[in-house]
């Protein structure tokens, strides 16, 4: 299974991999938006915490296609299939070597988009928390997504008019966290909740994908 | 002794349904018309919002089955997985279409009467929110079912959809009211004592929302056998090419 982790790292991180395109397109929607919204500081301030969690999502979700296409359409991921580790293993590690591709560095980078949107002194922490919270879901959320698709021609489209809809509670509870920690209340139940998201899908969803993947090599 | 799943059985099924359906569109077809005529003409206006209260007579029987809808897709889903009845699939797939419209309808008349009573048209309330969700939650559906050709896995990947979609919706509900405290009104018929609406309003809403599940149970009927029979078709087409 390392060996499996190391391998998506190394493909991901090669010239092709697509490593940092998500880490680009969060930048360009970070300097898009004000552009789009006006410089007025405030406004800014106030819309950030979503703006900041909804760029990180759509950047999460423009990787997802790659995550099992390639591996279906040269056969590596019928080996996968019959190898001794189970399938719900290898859409763990799938998932965690697209969050660790995708996901981590945004959730690094964010705070300094967050310089640029004017997000309030005291949500940087809780930026940076919830996003290394949350984003696991968002991985994990989009790996069953990409293999419900996996066996389209034009699955990417499809992967996200299905997977958006399910990022919608991950979205709420990790916005909430950063607004309010940007107005100084308590963030505790909405970290939580959030926590609580990722553990259950983490849990839960490698079976959901596991099985959709086995239908799709039938 | 008979079983319940001998209906599972397409010839059976088509049989059955043959004669089920058209009783329950009749059934559908008079308990809509009267509870809307009794609700529209002889129910007095509300002392507050007038005439505008009578859309509730739509309101609330079509979100009750934008709702049903997708929880027959889960059971209908969960039958296929488990006990693989292609005839459970398809009526999951006939239901979603009919789910997607529902929720149309619950959502416009929501907001043609949100527009004079609240002055908006639409608000982001947890209650509306969770509705247009539900709509995306359909979408998703049922573009899932046509993007797949071959029936087995489209109706296996279908299936899957929506039993994580089940619980991703409740999630979504409850993220909902967590996001934003609403302006939508609470439950008004309950079973909890103390009445909150009179019979005149009562009697004709209950006619209505009985009137729409049997509209469901109609049109989910039609779709099936229009895709049993669409199978039919796929079938003795490819046998004809056989021998030809």
């Amino acid at each position: 299974m390392i060996a499996l982790l190391i391998r998506d790292l190394r493909l991901a991180f090669r010239a092709g991999g697509g490593f940092g395109l998500g880490l680009g397109f969060f930048l360009i929607l970070a300097v898009l938006v004000p552009l789009g919204v006006g410089p007025d500081q405030t406004t800014l301030g106030l819309i950030a915490p979503g703006i900041l969690w909804i760029g990180a999502l759509l950047a999460c979700l423009l990787s997802l296609d790659r995550l099992f296409a390639l591996d279906f359409e040269d056969g590596s991921l019928d080996l996968l299939a019959t190898s001794p580790i189970p399938l719900e293993g290898v859409v763990a590690i799938k998932a965690l070597a697209h969050w660790l591709t995708t996901c981590l560095p945004l959730a690094l980078a964010a705070p300094v988009l967050g310089i640029l949107l004017n997000l309030p002194g005291p949500a940087y922490g809780a930026l940076i928390l919830s996003l290394l919270v949350g984003t696991p879901a968002l991985s994990i959320i989009g790996a069953f997504g990409a293999a419900l698709t996996v066996g389209l021609k034009r699955g990417g489209l499809l992967l996200s008019l299905l997977v958006l809809p399910l990022y919608v509670p991950t979205l709420v509870f990790g916005a909430q966290t950063v607004t309010r920690a940007a107005q100084g209340l308590d963030l505790t139940t909405p970290l939580l909740l959030l926590g609580g998201l990722t553990a259950g899908s983490v849990a839960l969803l490698p079976f959901a994908a596991a099985f959709a993947l086995r239908i799709n090599l039938r | 002794m008979a079983s319940l799943w001998e209906y599972a059985n397409p010839v059976k099924f088509m049989k059955v349904s043959g004669w089920l359906m058209p009783v329950t569109a009749v059934i559908a077809g008079a308990m809509i018309v009267v509870g809307l005529i009794w609700g529209f003409f002889f129910t007095p206006d509300d002392f507050r919002q007038g005439s505008t209260v009578k859309i509730i007579f739509l309101h609330v029987p079509s979100a009750l089955m934008a709702i049903n809808a997708w929880a027959m897709m889960f059971i209908a889903s969960l039958i296929w997985l488990i006990r693989r009845h292609h005839v459970s699939a398809l009526a999951a797939k006939a239901a979603g279409p009919i789910g997607a419209t529902m929720t149309m309808i619950a959502l416009f008349t929501g907001a043609v009467w949100g527009q004079p009573m609240w002055g908006t048209w639409w608000v982001w309330d947890p209650r509306l929110t969770s509705f247009l969700i539900l709509f995306l939650f359909y979408i998703g559906y049922i573009a899932l079912w046509s993007a797949i050709e071959d029936p087995d896995t489209a109706a296996d990947l279908t299936s899957v959809l929506c039993l994580v979609g089940s619980v991703f919706a409740v999630l979504s509900r409850y993220a909902a009211i967590f996001w934003n405290q609403g302006l939508h009104q609470g439950a008004s018929l309950s079973m909890a004592p103390g009445t909150r609406m009179d019979w005149s309003y009562k009697g004709p809403l209950y006619i209505c929302m009985i009137g729409f599940v049997f509209l469901f149970l109609a049109l989910v009927l039609a779709g099936t056998r229009t895709e049993i029979r669409n199978r039919r078709i796929k079938a003795l087409m490819i046998r004809e090419r056989a021998t030809a």
